[in-house]
């Protein structure tokens, strides 16, 4: 509809990481619990952009999704002098943490996609106690590198390009073309060198296994989304991992690929709902129990 | 009743042969590979074709074997890798040309600058028998 203006709001924040202030980008809409949501590796928050303009969703959460440093709209900080930029385990737990101090998040949901998932396994091996909930979208703990990442970035090879055609084949067939085209379209926006690097945590320095036992979902509740389609992190790697922690929920989603909530919103509507569900009744049944 | 291996050989390099047809009636693929000069080796495992492409164009489409005939990269797939890439909605995991690297079923070698300088290019040239084939079966 002409002049139709959709109800997220875009803001900076700046948060300190490390010692260092970044300027961060984020947008946000709805009011409740607070639900984080972080994006693929080489991409931004726009991934995010139908859950944040969900009327059904944001009645009762607060949904927030930012860009990370070297993303989006969230630049790399004035320290940086052009090394190569490598994100690491302890790198990518330290921003999320220091973004949600600084947002005053009161335990928040987070839900990441990809390194994103990945890393919300992390959280929940160190710092469960300060969520209410974790979502792994395509997360595993370990899964099988399918190529050279040193095509993602030199000078005779667009990486624009190569990124987004490397990703293309991990989006499901059946997916609406004009959200593959959004869902690529990042991965030709991406600075260099950002994907690779984003892949140094991927690939490199966050394997997961033999750490994932500790995680403990009774002191937060894990739950596990694999699209059918992504043959980078498979189903079966998303079984495996949640073979080795007791009480993570496992769904495998159908007809979706590595980027669900971007490249078709309306069927990852359907496996994301009821988990959201799910998280808000815990959290309105304590309150009802205290009450009666 | 005919060998079944041989029937489905046959259809593949039928459907292999039409690939410069098909691609001289997309031309937006034609114009995604509009800088690409290259020679290479695409198709069935046993039985590849020598492919020489000039400006985004199959100039030349040769089965083989050919004498001495060189490449700058190979890439090449089972059977069963190329029907299931070629159905209108594959099965999850035999979609993606390197899902099938991943999954063991095709094998890519050679200088492989030019095929992931192009990777579009390739991945699209490759499943143009998805909308012709069904089209053909309808």
């Amino acid at each position: 509809m002409n002049g139709q203006i959709e109800p997220m709001i875009g803001r900076y924040v700046h948060v300190d990481i490390g010692g260092e202030m970044h300027r961060i980008y984020f947008e946000e809409s709805g009011a409740g619990i607070p639900l984080v949501c972080l994006h693929t590796a080489g991409s931004d928050g726009r991934q995010w952009r139908h859950l944040l303009a969900d009327a059904e969703f944001t009645k009762n959460f607060r949904i927030i999704a930012f860009d990370m440093p070297w993303h989006g709209k969230s630049n790399p900080p004035a320290s940086w002098n052009g090394d190569e930029y490598q994100l690491t385990t302890a790198r990518y737990t330290q921003t999320i943490r220091a973004f949600c101090k600084a947002v005053r998040l009161d335990r928040p949901v987070v839900m990441g996609c990809s390194i994103g998932g990945r890393i919300v396994l992390n959280l929940a091996i160190d710092h469960a106690a300060e969520f209410r909930a974790l979502i792994g979208l395509e997360a595993a703990d370990f899964q099988q590198s399918w190529y050279d990442t040193t095509w993602l970035n030199r000078p005779d090879v667009h990486g624009g390009e190569v990124c987004a055609a490397l990703v293309s084949g991990l989006i499901a067939p059946q997916s609406p073309r004009v959200s593959r085209d959004e869902t690529l379209w990042a991965y030709k926006q991406g600075g260099p060198g950002v994907f690779k690097g984003d892949l140094y945590f991927y690939r490199v320095d966050g394997d997961l296994r033999g750490k994932i036992e500790r995680i403990d979902t009774g002191v937060c509740p894990l739950y596990l989304l694999t699209g059918e389609y992504d043959f980078s992190c498979t189903p079966e790697d998303t079984r495996r991992t949640a073979a080795s922690i007791p009480g993570a929920r496992v769904t495998v989603m159908e007809e979706l690929g590595h980027f669900p909530m971007s490249e078709n919103p309306e069927q990852f509507r359907r496996y994301i709902a009821p988990v959201l569900a799910g998280i808000l009744e815990a959290q309105v049944l304590p309150k009802r129990v205290a009450s009666a | 009743m005919g060998n079944p291996e041989k029937i489905v050989a046959d259809e593949m390099i039928r459907t292999f042969s039409a690939l410069p047809a098909w691609l001289e009636a997309t031309p937006a693929l034609i114009s995604r590979g509009r800088f690409l000069d290259c020679d290479c080796r695409l198709g069935p495992i046993e039985q590849p074709f020598f492919v020489s492409i000039r400006g985004g164009r199959i100039v030349e489409f040769t089965a083989a074997p050919v004498l001495m005939r060189s490449w700058r990269f190979s890439y090449r797939a089972t059977p069963s890798a190329w029907t299931e890439y070629w159905k209108p909605m594959p099965t999850p995991g035999w979609h993606d040309l390197l899902a099938l690297t991943k999954r063991g079923e095709a094998v890519l070698e050679g200088d492989l600058h030019p095929f992931m300088a192009h990777l579009q290019y390739f991945k699209d040239l490759l499943a143009l028998p998805r909308c012709h084939q069904s089209k053909v079966a309808a």
